[in-house]
């Protein structure tokens, strides 16, 4: 459980290949770029990769891709201190606030 | 930069260890044996990167060719099917 | 920058992506425009990219050489900016069939290509695709014959694959422009063969 990386899925047992495609919403667009951008600032795919791979199994499974992107990308700023949980849940709340 | 101790050709084993952290050698091939298929150059250590360390002296990556016969019992298809990995030199072993 | 359209409540992920972008706005380390410029920046990388460096290495011997010498330099000399792209083109033959896929999670020439299609990101693919490649490439209708060889790439460090498929046969004299319109997304993961043309 702990030995094998939940992310570490090559040749386990899984079925049919779901062709599913969607157009990127906008939300997933932007999460893209912060990802993209803050790379510029030295915040490594590595260290998201990292943060991704932490995520527990059931919602590694659930969060769709960008879910898990956006997760990861706060994981890795608060663990750098570029941004804090305090300051993230104020801003969350104020934005909740404003609907 | 850390020496390339391996050559295109060369049958390397991938070390069988399952350490914790973040690691890009899959499991599924760990202690299998493979060759050398090229050298892709040298890179920061991703498990390092990870950690927010800069991963350095740089590591040479290599291609490296597994026969499927060879890693999954009972596969089916031509003997000659291959799947190529990346993998950092620190899990190669000469084989 | 809001969201158009009727209004939704936000998910807790999309909250906390508008929560991140305004920290770190207020925060001067990022810009709206930057974003907007990302944005903008990754929809204009579409398979068509790859599309017009497989009809110039069909329609041109020496630069095929190149690009499977050197991928990034090869998109390079037709004027694609490719950042950080270290690409590795493998070729199919009548031989050899190759296709790509990142078991760890979702390395995908995107510099090159744009965004990879779901299912390339998810478990079915990831996992089943090194091990029994035959079967999920018949799922996607592409029956590779025994005799041909089928090579597995499995992108898990710094390198990133793309396919060239085979030139379809019919296509002798074709321009540049009209034989890219055969080569799809998922013919350079290899997934698919290029399109056949339409009247043989």
């Amino acid at each position: 459980m702990i030995q094998r990386g939940h992310h570490d899925m090559g040749g386990l047992p899984a079925g049919k290949v779901k062709r599913t495609e969607h157009d990127y919403a906008e939300w997933e667009r932007r999460a893209d770029a912060l990802a993209v951008l803050m790379g510029g600032k030295g915040v490594t795919v590595d260290e998201r990769r990292r943060h991704i791979e932490a995520l527990p199994p059931e919602a590694y499974d659930k969060l769709s891709y960008y879910e898990r992107w956006i997760v990861a990308l706060t994981q890795a700023l608060i663990q750098r201190g570029i941004i804090t949980t305090e300051e993230l849940a104020r801003k969350m709340t104020q934005v909740e606030r404003r609907g | 930069m850390a020496e390339p101790r391996f050559g295109p050709g060369d049958a390397v084993r991938v070390m069988k260890a399952y350490p914790l952290g973040h690691v890009r050698t899959p499991y599924y091939i760990r202690g299998h044996t493979g060759v050398i298929e090229r050298l892709c150059g040298s890179f920061p250590n991703p498990e390092e990167l990870a950690q927010m360390r800069d991963g350095l002296p740089a590591q040479p990556l290599y291609r490296v060719r597994f026969m499927q016969k060879e890693v999954w019992p009972g596969y089916r298809g031509n003997p000659a099917d291959v799947v190529e990995i990346e993998i950092y030199q620190h899990w190669l072993e000469p084989a | 920058m809001k969201d158009q359209g009727k209004y939704q409540a936000l998910t807790y992920f999309q909250l906390m992506e508008v929560s991140l972008r305004e920290l770190l706005v207020e925060k001067g380390l990022v810009t709206e425009q930057q974003i907007a410029n990302a944005v903008a920046d990754m929809r204009k990388r579409t398979p068509e990219r790859g599309a017009r460096v497989v009809a110039h290495a069909w329609t041109h011997q020496e630069y095929k050489a190149r690009l499977l010498e050197n991928g990034t330099r090869a998109c390079e000399e037709l004027g694609l900016d490719v950042p950080a792209l270290k690409l590795v083109v493998v070729e199919n033959t009548p031989q050899v069939h190759n296709v790509i896929v990142c078991t760890l999670c979702s390395c995908y020439p995107r510099m090159l290509l744009g965004i990879p299609p779901d299912w390339y990101k998810a478990r079915n693919y990831r996992s089943r695709m090194v091990r029994e490649p035959r079967a999920v490439l018949a799922e996607f209708g592409l029956k590779i014959p025994r005799q041909t060889r089928v090579r597995v790439h499995d992108s898990t460090a710094d390198m990133r694959y793309m396919v060239l498929p085979m030139r379809p046969a019919g296509t002798r004299g074709w321009s540049e422009e009209r034989l890219a319109a055969l080569v799809t997304r998922d013919s350079m993961i290899g997934v698919a063969l290029a399109k056949e043309p339409r009247n043989k």
